[in-house]
């Protein structure tokens, strides 16, 4: 009896959220493999919080859709944090940016390469733990700047997976990788998926009777959004620097970002959800609300550099507060440490707010 | 006594709850009982989710004035 017949083979599949790795890992499940998923946190990512943060999210369910994802497939999930790891992806991309800050096949090349050091490619001597081969739900022609015909070749090559990462979706306009040419699975009922066209996808998880999956528009990270990725830009600008910090790129999702002068910007909470997500940072940075009017929550972000800087801040802070009409707001400015002191001042008028100073509008 | 450790996971947003939860998990013996204290209510879902994805037992989750709580006790298969 050979190895392969004894040893059942193991995958490690990158598990997205979205669509095409369920469908990635299913196709690898019908052929009898045992798959486990990983699911990479690289503080970019636009699942779960984001919805926690908004109140007009509130009705959206906020589940995590990797871990639905893999519940709905009974898979364990790995879901590890490469937030510090991944700002030399974000701020050095060998391979470039997409459209906006995103670096789609760097970082894709990265992700394969975590997992690549998930495998064991000695199971066969021992039929020890670990994973064989890593599964990707990439599909040829999918994505501009990744899911090319150039590229996928060299997320194989450039992560060291080499021919044990399989795309089961579009395998078959691929040659032929090591999983299909042992037999550990059967490439003739792999697919040949290729383009933006998501048809295909949707008969296939119709197929296994899946209807209900998350199709993130877009896809599932924030810097392929315009409006974020200026804002990033903004921040290395401001900062003279190309660098940022977790809490940064939280706050980059959250609130009106306005910029009156260089050295400091505002970010204003929308509403309620907004405002509770703000106020946990307030031990972090110099804060604003309005106390005579009804109003929103205000971070500072940069150093407010006089008392006519104060007050510029406070009009632009009663400007989006109940009190937009009236004479004079009262506005109280609370420091880090809790110090707090009042002006009043008149709410700038709506056309005092200049358009280039709301950063990231597009 | 059956051990029960803590994890501070306040002020972090979800999925960083469910990370911390997931790691401190992988140090513990099996039986062992861990409380997870967040402020994201995202956790409410999540890390329940994590542990019937990943065979852990949840024994209780709750709140307590702006704090989250969830008891998990470990089952490493």
């Amino acid at each position: 009896m050979s190895v392969s017949e004894v040893v059942p083979r193991r995958a490690i599949a990158l598990v997205s959220g979205g669509l095409d790795s369920m469908l990635a890992v299913k196709v690898m499940q019908d052929q009898g493999i045992e798959v486990e998923g990983v699911n990479f946190y690289t503080g970019f990512c636009v699942e779960g919080h984001t919805h926690a943060i908004r109140e007009k999210d509130k009705g959206k369910d906020k589940r995590n859709n990797a871990l639905w994802v893999a519940e709905m497939l009974g898979i364990k999930l790995h879901i590890i944090d490469i937030s510090e790891e991944y700002k030399d992806v974000v701020l050095n991309p060998k391979h470039g940016y997409g459209a906006h800050m995103n670096p789609c096949l760097d970082c894709k090349i990265f992700m394969v390469g975590k997992a690549n050091l998930m495998l064991n490619k000695a199971r066969d001597l021992a039929a020890d733990k670990g994973f064989d081969f890593i599964v990707t739900g990439e599909v040829i022609g999918q994505r501009p700047k990744s899911q090319r015909k150039q590229t996928l070749p060299m997320i194989a090559r450039e992560s060291g997976a080499e021919d044990r990462l399989l795309r089961p979706l579009c395998a078959k306009n691929m040659e032929p990788t090591l999983p299909e040419r042992e037999g550990w699975v059967d490439r003739d009922k792999l697919h040949d998926f290729h383009g933006r066209n998501r048809k295909p996808q949707m008969a296939l998880a119709k197929h296994f009777g899946l209807d209900d999956y998350a199709q993130p528009a877009g896809g599932c990270c924030f810097l392929t959004n315009e409006t974020y990725s200026k804002k990033l830009v903004d921040l290395w600008q401001a900062r003279d620097k190309r660098d940022y910090e977790l809490d940064d790129i939280m706050l980059l999702k959250v609130g009106r970002h306005i910029r009156p002068r260089s050295h400091f910007k505002l970010i204003v909470s929308r509403e309620a959800g907004e405002n509770a997500f703000l106020d946990g940072y307030r031990y972090l940075f110099t804060s604003m609300h309005t106390v005579s009017h009804k109003g929103p929550l205000a971070l500072i972000d940069g150093k407010l550099e006089s008392a006519d800087e104060e007050a510029l801040a406070a009009s632009i802070v009663a400007r989006y507060s109940q009190g937009r009409s009236a004479e004079a707001v009262t506005v109280e400015i609370r420091s880090p440490d809790g110090v707090c002191k009042q002006v009043t001042v008149p709410p700038m008028p709506i056309d005092a707010v200049l358009p280039e100073w709301h950063v990231g509008d597009v | 006594m059956t051990e029960r450790a803590q994890l501070d996971a306040r002020r972090l947003l979800c999925p960083m709850p469910v990370i911390k939860t997931q790691n401190r998990v992988a140090e513990l013996e099996n039986g062992a009982e861990l409380e997870v204290i967040c402020t994201d209510p995202g956790v409410l879902h999540d890390i329940p989710a994590w542990c019937r994805v990943n065979g852990h037992e949840v024994l209780e989750t709750g709140r307590r004035e702006n704090e989250i709580f969830v008891v998990l006790r470990v089952s490493h298969s």
